[in-house]
């Protein structure tokens, strides 16, 4: 990544459109602009970010990737790691030589006894894989042969905040750009009517989950804004201020943009400024942005097959569902990268009842969103995610002997996460914690490790895509992160 | 010759280069002027960026021990031979393909271009000269250079002269009247001129006229408004915690402070001082008080489960970092968990600046929570602030608080004098569900009540299980009794909280807890190393002998006149603000990593005039709004854009999109809405519907204001730090100290001025306020409107533009007179009587059009 010459590639680009604009004349450039928003096989006006010169690093396997982030952090206990050891000691302190003294959340840290308890609502090995998935997961059961599972995730953090943080930015303190942030930074954006970046957003249905979605949490950090993930809204446009006001139809929006770039056209003349033409082109791709988007949401034109596959709850805005549907029109149009954020996996004494909830809530479609990309041809190259911050931990939280309120505690230590699509290899069983589900032993993944395999998936070499900022070379990985080799196909 | 082989033994396999080869690459090196080499400019970024890592000043990651940062440690290397570049090894390693062998390696990802590696070997051929990094030695006044005669308005233009001399560019004309007015406007004031203001400027025509409007815009209370928003950015201020909870502080007097002291003119020293170390001061004042907030403005964690040592930790840590990067310009977080790679700063410098911001008693937990009506009776929200913290009571807030607090006391007291009524069958209920949990649900509905069932301190009647046991138990009617007094009590304590949230808690500075600091290894507080004594970097001039090391110290440290940093840093802040782009282009960093400075000498030339002139600011920014260098017309050409694309040598005024704060304060001045009130409590405008709720699930409501609250500046917008303001865009997240400017182009950018209520009500009341004025024809308003937003007449191709899309519009709003009569219902300003709602709504899109116009959004 050479800055200079990526300063001339846009220099070059900015100049170009401010002088065909000048030689062609406002109609032409219109016209461009309209053309380019159908097809983008125009070579001006394409205002959707370029990427940086000599990217990819090498050929990618995945030009797209969906993260479903399951925040509070899913038992991993529970969906993924069956331990009979654990099944042994049910109710049996946990030994100390396995705590070893690290740190608990001041939630747990102080509770006298930490009993055993193992996966509570049964399960299955299952497929040619025999990859063992909690009854809760009937859906993801289903296609463990499309999945990559890892048991060996490990992190640093034990509160959300800091551990969402560190998953989507890696780092644990907000302030560095996000995954998507970097995606587009070094590889650009597909299209130009949509954002390269897109967060969807959603949460429990019976809101027990105290998670809030902070916007470092998609951000870009020192990267310049345009990267910043966008937040679908559930409510009113889904892109803020996408809407005309009341009494304002297309035509007078039109009537109103012809005049601003008239106008700015005149004054490009006489400033020379090729900044000018930048933004009367942005001003045109909003107006694209307002046909596109809408159209993206209408799902009237989905079958009843494929809705069907997304469960009941799809046609809810703002479900998880239909979130997962929304990804996958996302990056059949081209977005880069789209960051799904459900929040509601935090079971701290309710285990019982609310994680066979969220896994209702969420099963279905994050199972369906793999099999519909599947069919789509999608799948081959579209990295799929699946984890949490964290797992949570062996032992119970609150009373043993009240099982009604068993809870579990924030896990960093070991968990498991599913990859699917883009360059994985299906059907893989990768890693393992010790016999207590405690500790990742046997190939463990640091965060730092998934995000360096997920940029290269992509055709990036994670310690090449950087950014010079405060004096130094920052990069998602920070100074960490190994390609885990054993999952790619 | 000791270290070189230390050099080779660490990477045995190396081999030396045959000379031959080494001669012919050399043959091969570009030809290039022969201007001698500068160390500080040509030699030191490539040795910085290239090999200081593994060869520069942190120890930890040295390797063969040889470090190439300093004279001594360049001298004692072995592998430079001054005048003898061919015998120099470094030479040969850079120019080795044997990948064994070449420097930099190949895992290091760093490669020198055939230009740098000449570089490198002219400046070993001219003697390998070695000086200090510029931006550690204290500046001194230079000579004013020779240049600009006959342009030059004051010494700062002919530092920029002679750099134009030196490029062969050639100044640029200047602006006319009506736009500089404009610019000097909206930088200063961050406003434009009203059209009296402008048409006053334009009437005088008496020498001096523009020095008179600068020293009217400095003399605006806009001003000190203005200038505190880029300090807020700096000072990460906010109205919420972040973390989870995000709960509500109460820090705002401290913006107000701030604004006042910019309209005072507060000299840059003593306002730098007080807000360090105000509460050092002898005998401090309230406001002096107040400014420390600058080192309480951090986030504060409020999750359950996090550990207050953490937290605690974490709060120190912002504090260096604000204040290195702020005052020092200096990465000096980088020492954070070891010692810097590039700039002379150690581990143990950044814990001794830690151990300054380390004497306070903050709990790492927030121990002062209430509950607030501030802006309806709907809602609540709860406030969660940690001490130490001033209360800015008045004699009225403060006597009732008293009595709330007196008439809590006695709710409290008359609800446990009656606790031998329920309280032992409370208890028993209780133990019953502890015995037989099956119970639990069959009595308890709610999630986090039945929770509280194990955790409940049941002697303890203010616990807050118990409290929510209790509200579940005392319904039987046998506890009317009780419950009434408990409910009394609960009322007692919400009359309280109110009284409580009637004066403001300003989180403060206080040594009032003096603590042993060590250096924490790997930058984590679990794992303390060495003890460590408050200080100063040790590469930077000393503390004077027998100071306490305080805050205090700190600050007069800053301020004395040998300090290299402290007014560079300012006045190049000051320099951004005003031409876009800092004269060291990266105001967080003046460190090794640093490009060099664009005008080196200009720099050292404002920050001593600067320091010398009583840090007078409204001084500083005067000079460099009357320069000549400032008035130039923003006119450019693909030539001039060729050979300066940055526009950094400044041969044309700088053009740039006005920051997205001020651009809302500009819509609401255009349209005469905005309220010239200076500072309070924050308000909430206009903001969509289910931002916070939604980041929340619902816990956090957005409670929008009404009347002047939808109007004032944006100064005073409520800031969580969750989710920013939804109107602003391009801005400091107000998480950290954040000094870089922003400034990208979006479509979401777009459709926000476009589609903003606060746009689309300014557009809707400016064009009200045109069709009111006196009748007049199309033309006349048209060119009044366009005056307005850009402060120049429209040229004919401009107005015959306007004329047709206001054709267009008036015909679209005629034959559509409901989407006419809906739109001019935009926004909750009282509607203007009298127009028609077709021509109001043809205007009010012309006027929208204005607002969005390219050079309305920029400066």
């Amino acid at each position: 990544m050479n800055p200079l010459q990526n300063h001339f590639r846009e220099m070059t680009r900015r100049r170009f459109l401010g002088t065909t604009a000048l030689t062609l004349g406002l109609p032409a450039l219109h016209s461009l602009l309209g053309r380019s928003a159908l097809a983008a096989t125009a070579p001006v006006a394409t205002s959707a970010p370029h990427g940086l010169a000599g990217l990819p690093h090498f050929p990618a396997k995945a030009k797209r990737v969906i993260y479903m982030m399951q925040t509070g952090g899913p038992s991993h206990v529970d969906l993924f790691d069956d331990k009979p050891e654990l099944r042994r000691r049910l109710g049996q302190d946990i030994p100390d030589s396995v705590l070893g003294g690290l740190r608990l959340t001041t939630m747990t840290a102080n509770q006298k006894s930490k009993p055993c308890l193992p996966a509570t609502f049964g399960g299955s090995q299952r497929g040619k894989s025999g990859m063992w998935v909690s009854d809760l997961l009937p859906h993801t059961a289903g296609i463990v042969d499309d999945l990559c599972f890892i048991r060996s995730m490990h992190g640093d953090q034990i509160n959300h905040a800091p551990a969402v943080t560190q998953a989507m930015t890696g780092h644990n303190l907000p302030g560095r750009p996000a995954i998507g942030a970097w995606l587009t930074y070094g590889l650009g954006t597909e299209t130009e009517n949509l954002p390269g970046v897109v967060v969807l957003t959603s949460r429990d249905q019976e809101a027990s989950c105290g998670q809030f979605f902070y916007d470092f949490y998609w951000g870009a950090g020192f990267l310049p804004g345009k990267y910043q993930g966008v937040p679908f809204r559930e409510a009113g446009d889904p892109v803020l201020f996408l809407s005309n006001p009341d009494g304002m139809d297309r035509a007078s929006r039109r009537q109103l943009l012809d005049g601003l770039s008239g106008l700015n056209q005149l004054a490009q003349d006489h400033y020379g400024d090729p900044e000018i033409a930048t933004r009367t082109a942005q001003y045109e791709m909003a107006f694209q942005m307002q046909m596109s988007v809408p159209e993206l949401a209408d799902i009237s034109g989905e079958s009843q097959s494929t809705l069907d596959l997304y469960g009941p709850d799809v046609k809810r805005k703002g479900s998880y569902a239909y979130n997962c549907l929304m990804a996958r029109r996302l990056v059949e149009r081209g977005t880069r990268y789209v960051q799904l954020m459900h929040a509601g996996w935090d079971q701290h004494g309710n285990l019982p009842t609310q994680l066979p909830t969220q896994c209702r809530d969420t099963d279905q479609a994050s199972a369906a969103l793999v099999q519909d990309l599947k069919a789509r041809g999608l799948l081959d190259d579209t990295l799929v995610i699946w984890g949490g911050e964290f797992g949570r931990t062996p032992f119970v939280q609150g009373d043993f002997n009240n099982p009604k309120a068993h809870g579990r505690d924030h896990h960093p230590r070991a968990f498991t996460m599913w990859l699917a699509g883009g360059g994985v290899k299906p059907g893989t069983i990768y890693g393992a914690s010790d016999e207590f589900a405690y500790h990742a032993v046997k190939d463990p993944v640091h965060v730092h490790d998934l995000q360096a395999t997920l940029l290269h998936l992509c055709g990036i070499d994670h310690t090449r895509l950087t950014y010079r900022y405060q004096g130094r070379d920052f990069r998602l990985t920070d100074v960490h992160g190994e390609i885990v080799k054993g999952i790619l196909a | 010759m000791a270290a070189s082989l230390a050099f080779f033994s660490t990477r045995r396999s190396r081999r030396w280069l045959p000379p031959s080869v080494a001669v012919a690459l050399f043959a091969f090196a570009p030809q290039l002027a022969a201007a001698p080499v500068d160390y500080a400019r040509d030699v030191r970024p490539i040795l910085s960026n290239n090999c200081f890592t593994c060869h520069g000043q942190d120890p930890s990651h040295r390797k063969a021990k040889m470090r190439l940062d300093t004279a001594e440690g360049q001298a004692d290397s072995g592998v430079i031979i001054a005048g003898k570049p061919a015998e120099s090894e470094l030479i040969l390693r850079i120019n080795s393909t044997d990948a064994d062998e070449q420097m930099p390696p190949a895992d290091s990802n760093k490669t020198l271009s055939p230009a740098q590696k000449d570089t490198l070997r002219r400046w070993i051929g001219e003697g390998a000269k070695f000086a200090e990094h510029w931006a550690f030695t204290a500046a001194r006044r230079p000579e004013l250079p020779a240049a600009g005669a006959g342009w030059a308005r004051n010494p700062m233009d002919r530092f920029i002269a002679a750099t134009h001399d030196a490029r062969k560019l050639k100044p640029a004309p200047e602006t006319p009247a009506g736009t500089l007015a404009r610019r000097a406007a909206l930088d200063l004031t961050g406003l434009p001129l009203s059209p009296a203001e402008l048409d006053a400027f334009i009437a005088d025509t008496a020498p001096g006229a523009y020095e008179r409007l600068v020293d009217r815009l400095l003399a605006s209370p806009r001003y000190g408004e203005h200038q505190a928003m880029a300090w807020l950015d700096l000072a990460r201020y906010a109205d919420t915690n972040g973390y989870q909870m995000d709960g509500y502080r109460m820090n705002w007097p401290w913006r107000d402070w701030v604004v006042r002291m910019f309209n005072a003119n507060q000299p840059y020293d003593q306002f730098t001082t007080e807000q360090l170390a105000g509460d050092l001061l002898p005998n401090p004042t309230r406001d002096q008080l107040v400014a420390t907030a600058f080192n309480r403005n951090h986030m504060l964690n409020a999750e359950g489960g996090s550990i207050a040592e953490e937290n605690r930790t974490k709060n120190v840590l912002d504090r260096v970092e604000t204040a290195a990067t702020a005052f020092l310009g200096l990465t000096l977080q980088c020492a954070q968990c070891h010692d810097h790679k590039f700039d002379p700063l150690t581990q143990r410098d950044f814990y001794s600046m830690f151990a300054i911001f380390n004497q306070l008693s903050e709990p790492g937990n927030v121990n002062k929570r209430f509950m607030k009506k501030p802006y309806s009776d709907l809602y609540d929200d709860l406030y969660m602030v940690e001490s130490p913290y001033l209360l800015l009571d008045t004699p009225e807030t403060k006597s009732a608080l008293e009595q709330a607090t007196a008439a809590r006391v006695a709710a409290d007291k008359a609800f446990d004098a009656g606790k031998g009524e329920f309280h032992p069958a409370f208890v028993a209920w209780v133990e019953e569900m502890r015995a037989q949990p099956a119970l639990i649900e069959e009595r308890i509905k709610d999630e986090l009540d039945r929770r509280a069932v194990s955790t409940a301190k049941l002697e303890n009647l203010k616990d807050g299980n118990t409290q929510r046991l209790l509200t579940i138990f005392l319904v039987r009617p046998e506890y009317a009794n009780a419950a009434g007094l408990k409910g009394a009590a609960e009322g007692a304590k919400a009359a309280e909280d109110l009284a409580t949230s009637r004066i403001p808690h300003v989180m403060i500075m206080r040594d009032d807890k003096p603590r042993q600091s060590f250096v924490l290894q790997r930058g984590n507080y679990e794992t303390p190393g060495d003890p460590v004594e408050p200080g100063v970097p040790a590469s930077l001039p000393p503390l004077p002998p027998g100071t306490k090391a305080d805050r205090l110290a700190l600050a007069r440290w800053l301020v004395a006149p040998d300090h290299p940093l402290f007014a560079r840093v300012t006045v190049n802040r000051f320099w951004q603000q005003l031409f876009g782009r800092g004269i060291v282009k990266s105001p967080e960093d003046f460190g090794l990593q640093s490009e060099l400075p664009s005008h080196p000498e200009l720099l050292d030339w404002l920050a001593v005039e600067f320091r010398e002139s009583g840090w007078d600011v409204k001084r500083l920014l005067r000079l460099m709004v009357t320069s000549a260098t400032y008035r130039q017309a923003a006119v450019t050409t693909p030539e001039l854009i060729a050979s300066d694309p940055g526009n950094v040598y400044l041969a044309r005024g700088t053009r740039y999109r006005l920051d997205s704060r001020a651009l809302r304060d500009q819509a609401l001045s255009i349209s005469g809405l905005l309220v010239e009130q200076l500072g309070g409590f924050p308000v909430m405008p206009y903001q969509p519907e289910g931002i916070w709720e939604n980041m929340s699930f619902g816990k956090n409501r957005y409670f929008q204001g009404e009347g002047a609250d939808l109007h004032r500046r944006s100064l005073y917008t409520f800031w969580r730090r969750s989710v920013a303001p939804a109107s602003f865009f391009d801005v400091s997240a107000r998480q950290t100290c954040s000094v870089k400017l922003m400034r990208t182009s979006t479509p979401l950018h777009a459709l926000t001025t476009l589609n903003d209520p606060t746009y689309v009500e300014a557009a809707r009341v400016w064009a009200a306020k045109l069709l009111s004025a006196p009748a007049s024809a199309d033309d006349a308003r048209l060119r009044t409107a366009f005056r307005t937003a850009t402060a120049r007449v429209p040229n004919p191709a401009e107005l015959a533009q306007l004329q047709r899309t206001l054709g267009q519009s008036r015909t679209h709003f005629t034959a559509q007179p409901a989407d006419a009569a809906k739109l001019i219902q935009a926004g909750a300003a009282p509607a203007t009587s009298g127009l028609d709602s077709r021509e109001h709504a043809a205007w009010m899109s012309l006027c929208l059009l204005l607002l969005n116009l390219d050079e309305t959004l920029s400066r």
